[in-house]
């Protein structure tokens, strides 16, 4: 028992050292503009917009060095929110960084797959569990889309399948505008 | 805070006892609506038919959904268990006949998106048999916490049409006193009358599980209340309530006086604050349908597997109540009562001002379910033109909440949802008064529920991106890590390997 305590405490106090040093020694130092970019973007972290994540994205648009229509999963609302922080007009989406896509979810064929790891090795947020030899599944809450474990799959196992609409977060359509033309109505109102 | 204004009277009700007569506020706005609700009260409520097939959706309450603890073709007993409650806001399920499990699955749900969601499936037996019960006859020597726990396990939910789970409403929480405990019995939308013929019928069970839940709550006062178009509904719970301190209140009719915010505004005169609970105002509010689900959970041990329920509209031959096993699919009640196919406008779950259409028959009623109205189309009137905004200002006079619905609308439409939530877009009640009011048929309460749905998305948006970005500075701390580590491993080889060299060298 008490063997037991103090190996979990040193393991503890080990791990404690171990994260308080990478805290600090990896430690992103901070830019608020950036952060505050780096807030509305959609941390898809796909490399659309020519950046390795989102994040390198958020600083180039700080220094002035990218424009602001470059994230395709971030669509119109992005790019409007984005204006609205640096104060400029928004524009388009840049055609050259791809198109506005509804969200997509990485599967993969279980029966295809030969464990390769390299999906595991491309998928930015970790969302991919599997071992060597073992098969590969996609953690789905965690995908984002991403689509970056796609190409290096050597069988061609993982496809892209729309996310689907699920009861909880189904959403209420925007109702018909009303007409402008003015018609009168049938019959006096309730 | 409460003026009551205590002059004594004696009414032909309750002979010999003396009857407080409370004073009466009022709400602001509401409408005055045809009620359409002697067409089912004509019948006393029976059972309805054994179903041969009960369809039990996994969410029908406020909170998580249940998880199945049943596979396909386990065979189980009225009242068993099938689905356990999953986190704190959950609720479970029980079988509400016995049975086998045929199915596991999506099916369509009574829900407005029309979606599939996860279902068990159960064919009855026709032998209706139950578990063993364990029921608790002297609920005043449990402790409040065990009852909770009791009516968490029946799997009772707020039967007025929320479904928040109940026990959670039954605790007033550290340091919070209840002041007065209110059931409500006004059933304000029109067609519905399941509540009416509960308080007709089932009087005494109301006020056994009225007393159960001032127990747990430890509540100073008891008030019972409807309005006043129900008189049967209020001598049958005067009588019950004969002897007791338990007051009986009748409100007037508007719509909507059966909202709990509207209630409590007109019975104490006190507004629940923005954003807040009525336990913040010392009061709980709880329907008589979920008193007497409480009362057959802590008494006789049963589970809530049934429920009283309004069939009626034009398109119905005989409209009525029925006590209705959870589950059951819409189309059995609507043979039951009789219906016209052909000339079915409308399907409706709940009423005609709060309720949603159906996507077809096939679906069946959840713990919620107070009301099937099929409409013809002299009930369901013809969409009229929707008009631009005359800025009349009718729907604002109408709002039983006191906001704003004109802006509302101006910035739902203009798709600013920061903007329409400085209107406290939040705190409407989707009871559709203004959109009843507005001379320019615009259908207001659509444009809040997108709005509403939207905001709810885009913060579900965000926190994902909130998740993937710390995911995915994880990773690069990993790799990071793991190359450092890489490298000074490296590092630690070579200088073995020179120092070793150099030995050599120097022998
Ligand atoms: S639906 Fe909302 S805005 Fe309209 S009257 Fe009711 S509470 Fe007010
Ligand atoms: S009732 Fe209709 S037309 Fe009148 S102000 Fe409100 S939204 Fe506009």
């Amino acid at each position: 028992m008490l063997a037991a305590i103090i190996t979990l405490g040193l393991l503890a106090a080990v791990f404690g050292l171990v994260l308080g040093y990478a805290a600090i020694r990896f430690k992103v130092e901070g830019d608020p503009l950036a952060d505050k970019i780096n807030a509305i973007l959609p941390q898809t972290q796909c490399g659309q917009c020519g950046y390795p994540g989102c994040r390198p994205y958020a600083e180039a648009i700080a220094k002035g060095e990218a424009d602001i229509n470059q994230c395709a999963p971030g669509g119109e609302a992005g790019i409007v929110k984005l204006a609205d922080l640096l104060g400029r007009d928004p524009k388009p989406l840049s055609e050259a960084h791809g198109q506005v896509k509804p969200k997509m979810l990485a599967v993969i064929d279980e029966a295809t797959c030969i464990g390769c790891t390299l999906c595991i090795q491309a998928c930015p947020v970790d969302a991919i569990l599997g071992a060597a030899k073992q098969l590969h599944t996609v953690i789905a809450s965690e995908c984002t889309g991403c689509e970056l474990c796609v190409a290096p799959c050597p069988v061609d196992c993982i496809t892209m399948e729309p996310v689907k609409k699920n009861i909880r977060e189904w959403t209420w359509s925007f109702p018909e505008p009303p007409q402008e033309e003015p018609v009168l109505p049938k019959g006096a109102h309730g | 805070m409460v003026v009551s204004r205590t002059a004594a009277g004696r009414t032909g009700f309750a002979q010999g006892r003396t009857r407080v007569i409370r004073r009466l506020w009022k709400f602001n706005g509401g409408v005055h609506l045809p009620g359409h609700k002697d067409e089912s009260t004509r019948l006393p409520v029976t059972r309805a038919h054994l179903p041969k097939r009960l369809i039990l959706p996994l969410h029908q309450h406020i909170g998580e959904a249940a998880e199945a603890v049943v596979k396909v073709g386990d065979h189980v007993l009225k009242g068993q268990m099938i689905a356990h409650a999953k986190g704190f806001v959950s609720a479970p399920l029980h079988a509400p006949s016995s049975g086998t499990v045929v199915e596991i699955g999506d099916l369509p749900v009574p829900h407005p998106s029309g979606l599939n969601a996860p279902c068990i499936v159960m064919e009855t037996d026709g032998e209706d048999r139950w578990t063993e019960l364990r029921p608790h006859c002297d609920y005043d020597q449990l402790d409040p916490s065990h009852l909770r726990n009791i009516i968490r396990e029946a799997g009772i939910v707020g039967l007025g049409g929320a479904g928040f789970p109940s026990f959670i409403k039954l605790n007033p929480g550290p340091g919070k006193t209840v002041d007065t405990l209110i059931l409500n019995g006004v059933e304000c939308e029109p067609y519905i009358t399941c509540d009416d013929m509960l308080m007709r019928e089932r009087g005494q069970e109301i006020i056994c599980g009225l007393r159960i839940m001032r127990h747990a709550l430890h509540a100073r006062a008891c008030v019972i209340a409807m309005e006043d178009n129900k008189p049967e509904a209020y001598a049958a719970l005067l009588a019950a309530t004969r002897g007791t301190d338990i007051e009986v209140i009748q409100v007037p009719t508007i719509y909507p006086a059966g909202g709990e915010k509207q209630l409590i505004k007109v019975l104490t005169g006190m507004e629940v604050p923005s954003n807040g609970l009525p336990i913040h105002i010392g009061i709980v509010c709880h329907n008589v349908g979920t008193a007497v689900a409480v009362y057959r959970a802590i008494e006789h041990g049963e589970p809530l597997i049934s429920r009283y329920m309004t069939i009626t509209g034009g398109n119905i031959v005989q409209p009525r109540n029925l006590e209705v096993l959870i589950g059951t699919p819409v189309k059995d009640l609507l043979d039951e009562c009789g219906w016209h196919p052909d000339t079915l406008e409308r399907l409706v779950m709940g009423g005609p001002m709060m309720g949603f259409s159906l996507p077809g028959d096939d679906v069946p009623v959840i713990k919620t379910t107070n009301c099937i109205l099929a409409m013809t189309r002299d009930d369901a009137p013809a969409h009229r033109p929707v008009m631009p905004c005359i800025r009349c200002g009718a729907c604002a006079d109408a709002c039983p909440v006191n906001l704003l619905p004109q802006q509302l609308y101006w910035h739902a439409h203009a798709k600013d949802l920061d903007k329409i939530q400085e209107y406290d877009l939040f705190d409407c009640i989707e009871c559709g008064c203004c959109s009843y009011v507005c001379p320019s048929n615009i259908p207001l309460v659509h444009y809040y529920r997108y709005a509403k749905t939207e905001i709810w998305a885009a913060e579900r948006e965000k926190q994902k991106a909130e998740q993937a970005r710390i995911r995915h500075e994880f990773r690069l701390q990993r790799i990071d890590r793991e190359k450092a580590e890489r490298a000074a491993k490296h590092a630690q080889k070579k200088e073995e390997l020179t120092s070793i060299t150099t030995k050599n060298n120097e022998e």
